[in-house]
Order: C-alpha cells, then structure tokens, then sequence
C-alpha cells in the first residue's frame, strides 16, 4: 500500500475505489471501507457541532447587538465550546433516585445514534455518500422518526414532571409535523421518480427550489418543528416547563441531547439542500454555463471532483444552516394551540392540495414537454396554490377579528348601559 | 443489482452496530473523569427546591391521544404513497384517479376530524 495513493485516495474522497483496487473484490474490503466511512461520519458529526454551537452563539449575539463569545480561544471566542465540553465531561454523572434507570440511561444514547444514523444516505459528492440507498428519503424519514421514542424515554424515565409534560409536548408536535414533512417531500420524488438521494440531485437540471418552492417552504417548516427549533421550541420553553424533558439530565447525558439536536439541525439543511438545492452539484452554475453554450461542470467526471464537491454542499448546507439560526433570532414562541392549529389545519390540508395538484399537472403535460416549460407550469402551480392559501388564511382572519370586535363593542355597549343609569345618582 | 443493494444495507448494519460507540464514549468518559459523590438530596426529583407531590406517572392528556390517531391515519396513508409517487411516471390514467381518490377519502376523513373538534386544543 503506497502511503501517498492511499493520502489522495483519501483526499479525493475515493477510498472505497482505492481499497478495491489494491486488494481486489473481497468482500471484507467492503466491511473495511464502510467501518472507515462511519467512523469518519459520525466523528466528523462530532466535531462539526463544536462548531456549530459556537457559530450559533456568535450569530445570535451580533444580531442582538452583543458580542457573543470573546473570550476563550483569541478574540473570536473560538475554543469557548471546547471549554464548554470539557466542563460537561467533568461533571458528576448523576441518576436521579425515582428515575427508570433504563430509560434514563437509554434514551441520550439512542438520541445521538438516531442522528448520526440518517446521515448514511446524504451524499457528499458524487458517489461519496455513506449507502445509495434506493429508500434514501423514506430511511432517513423512518430513522428520525425514532427520535420521538427517545424523547418519550427520557421524559418518561427522569420521573419528573415537567420532564413528562415536556416530553408529552415534543411528541405531540413532532408527530404532527412529521405528516407535512411527509407529504411535502412525495413532491420532489413525484418530480424524481426516485426516492433514492443520489437519483433526487440527477433530476435537478433546474433546482427543486425553483420548481416547487412550496413544497420546499412546507419542507422547511416542518424540519424547524421537527428539529424543536425556535418559533416551535416550546418542547423546551424555560419559562413553562424548564427545559422540557431533558430537565433532569446532567453532564455528558445533557450533552448527548444538545449534539442531537445540532446534529439533526444540519442534516435538515443537509436534506434541504439535497432534495431542493441540487446537493453537491451546481444547477445553476450549469444553466448560465448552458446559456453561453459551454459544457456543465460534471463533478463526477472531473479528477478533484468529489474533493471540489465537499466545499460546495456544505457552502449550501451553512447557507440553509444560517437560515435556521436567522429564524431564530427573529421569531418569538409559539403557543402549542397555535403549533397545532398551524400544522393540522394549514400545512397538512395545503400539502395534501399540493399533492394533488402537482401528481396532475405532471401527468396532464405530455411526457416529451421541455424541462423549461414544465417547471414555468409547475411553478405557476406553486404560486397559485400558495397565494389561494394565503388569502384563503386572510379572509378567515378577517372574520375573526371582526367577530371579535363585534364582541368587544357588545360588551362595551352592556357596560356603559349598566353604568350609565348609576352615574346619573 | 441485488449485490449493490445488499452492500448499501451492510453498510445500514455496520452504522447501526457501531454508532452507540459515538455517545457512549463521552458518556462513559463523564463517568470517569466527573466526581461520584451521590447523595439523597442532590438526587431528588427537580422542582425548583419544592419537594415534588404525588405520582409522575399519571394518565395523560385524551388530546394527545387524539392527535397520535390522526396521525397514525396520516402516517401510513405516506408509507402508501411513496411507492406510487416513486413510480409515478410509470402509471397510467387509472392509477391517477386511483391516487386522487385516495387522498381525497383521507382529505374528507381530516374534515371530519376537523368539523369533530378533534382538532381543537383545550
């Protein structure tokens, strides 16, 4: 094995090849390259999240006008969540007495599993992804549906109350957005006609973003609710239910639950950009590029390529990433009726609408329409459907705040008939 | 084909074998690096210093019941669907309406839920 095949091998994201091609086909090459692809996954999750936590903390503090992390780690308070880390490995691991010790114990771990887990399908570059799975989207769907059970364990397990009402809280809202989630994401692969992740990015000559935005606003909805993020972090609202139901959790088990959560945060946006964003690839670069008449950029044929392809999706996913932390510097709480109301009797009655529509359209054009025609119809549709919504949701409304005000006036009128006979004494 | 498939879920496997090491390890490490010094009081249940009163445990809220059926509707009305949407430049005119139809029922079964109450929060 030549130390400097297997360094480019490396840096060129092929080392799966490389393996095979040094030992020939075995199949324990396979187990060794896939131990290598975990391990090199989940580590690099681990790490990434230092760095979310702090660019998340920096963020937020410049858009409220303070400084935000300062101090550990050069003026940019960079090491600050290396601090942070190594103060929570230092803390006292406690049980507390009345807990379900099983469920206790269990539910971090499977917490921070189920995240790392969905990241197999996301590619990273053109054959760079973990498994091309043919059920890519419906595996990454069916392991974050997992999570539910672990908050439920935790919650449950802690023995406390504010624990459980918070756990109670998070499934309800994390099994309500999971069906928009859900339904939103049928579009893409209708659009596809394949769930696997890989075949999603290939179907993207024109970005899904552009086709179908409302599926993709519908999509980013409900992965900021089901990431418990800000305005739907009211599984963890301070001032309800402490912190919801990881109140009784401590040191690194405390940890395990907050690396879930930023872990799942950018693999949303991972997702996003995958299934919306043409992943890895340039669609738009290509469509100016196609403009002038040159050749696309095809990153697969290109020696770099999958080393070029890294900066690329992940510029996207901070991108989307950014998003997420720019919601919430600017979004208040919402109340769990309104979380509700908001998914039950909005998202999931549009989605279905969408659904519809889009299964329609795409059938009614004739198969050989141009990609530039059928995206101009289909994104027609979108806006249509968005702007009936939305005006639909004006309306209603409207009528609210009348009968309200009608009511308002109604009880003004009875005061002021009851007080006005006593004032004349 | 099938060799591609099966070395894709190998992978699915050896991820799910060894993704436990992940959370595991800082937890164990917490174990040995953090003092162990338990104490009666230091574990009691967190309630803000108030000793808590009565069983955690309790039945909950018939709402989230409700919530958790609908869904289970919703749910497996997607498991349905994605196959179809997967396929969907391969099916004909029948399987159109067949689909339109499907989401329709499921769309008057939400209204009904809806026009119930089932989805007011109290």
């Amino acid at each position: 094995m030549n130390p400097i095949d297997l360094l480019i091998a490396t840096l060129q994201l092929r080392l799966g090849e490389y393996l095979v091609s040094v030992y020939g086909s075995e199949n324990w090459v396979f187990v060794v390259r896939d131990v290598l692809t975990v391990l090199t996954i989940s580590t690099f999750c681990l790490l990434i999240v230092i760095f979310l936590i702090w660019l998340e903390r920096k963020v937020i503090a410049r858009m409220q006008d303070r400084l935000g992390p300062n101090r550990v780690g050069g003026r940019y308070g960079l090491l600050q969540t290396v601090a942070d880390v190594l103060k929570l490995l230092t803390k006292e691991s406690l049980t507390p007495a009345g807990a379900d010790k099983w469920a206790y114990n269990l539910a971090p771990l499977l917490i921070v599993m189920t995240a790392l887990l969905m990241w197999a399908v996301i590619p990273f570059g053109p054959g760079a992804m973990g498994a091309d799975l043919n059920i890519g989207v419906f595996y990454i769907l069916a392991v974050s549906s997992v999570s539910v059970v672990c908050l439920l364990l935790a919650g449950w397990g802690s023995n406390n109350k504010y624990a459980l009402l918070g756990a109670f809280r998070s499934v309800a809202q994390l099994v309500s957005y999971e069906v928009p989630m859900v339904l939103s994401l049928l579009i893409p692969i209708i659009l596809a006609g394949s769930m696997a992740t890989e075949a999603i990015i290939g179907a993207q000559y024109i970005p899904f973003l552009f086709v179908i935005p409302l599926s993709a606003v519908i999509f980013f909805i409900s992965a900021l609710a089901e990431t418990g993020r800000t305005p739907f972090d009211l599984l963890e609202a301070e001032s309800e239910i402490v912190a919801g139901f990881h109140v009784e959790y401590g040191g690194m088990k405390f940890g395990m639950f907050f690396l879930a959560e930023f872990i799942g945060t950018l693999l949303m946006s991972a997702l996003f950009v995958t299934i919306y964003w043409g992943g890895y690839t340039l669609p738009l670069v290509n469509l100016v590029l196609g403009v002038f008449g040159l050749p696309p950029i095809d990153l697969a044929s290109l020696a770099w390529g999958r080393t070029l392809s890294l900066p690329i999706f992940f510029g996207k996913v901070f991108v989307i990433y950014f998003v997420f932390i720019w919601i919430r510097a600017t979004l208040p709480r919402v109340r769990i009726d309104q979380m509700l109301n908001l998914n039950w009797k909005f998202l999931v009655p549009l989605s279905l609408v969408l659904i519809l529509v889009v299964a329609i359209v795409d059938k009614a054009l004739p198969a050989n329409t141009n990609v530039w025609a059928y995206s101009g119809i289909m994104l027609l549709a979108n806006i249509l459907i968005a702007v009936g919504a939305i005006e639909l949701l004006r309306r209603r409304g409207r009528q609210e705040r009348a009968a309200a005000e009608a009511a308002h006036d109604d009880e003004l009128a009875d005061i002021s008939a009851e007080a006005l006979p006593a004032a004349h004494h | 084909m099938t060799n591609e498939v099966l070395q894709n879920w190998q992978f699915i496997f050896i991820f799910v074998a060894l993704s436990p090491i992940f959370p595991a390890a800082p937890v164990i490490l917490n174990r040995l690096l953090g003092p162990q010094k338990p104490n009666a009081i230091k574990q009691q249940t967190y309630e803000c210093g108030i000793e808590t009163v009565g069983d955690t445990w309790i039945q909950f809220k018939v709402q989230y019941y409700i919530y958790a059926l609908i869904f289970v509707v919703f749910d497996i009305e997607a498991v349905f669907l994605f196959p179809i949407a997967a396929a969907w430049g391969l099916l004909g005119l029948f399987a159109v309406f067949e689909v339109a139809l499907f989401i329709i029922i499921l769309a008057v079964g939400l209204y009904y839920a809806w026009n119930r109450g089932a989805l007011e929060w109290f």
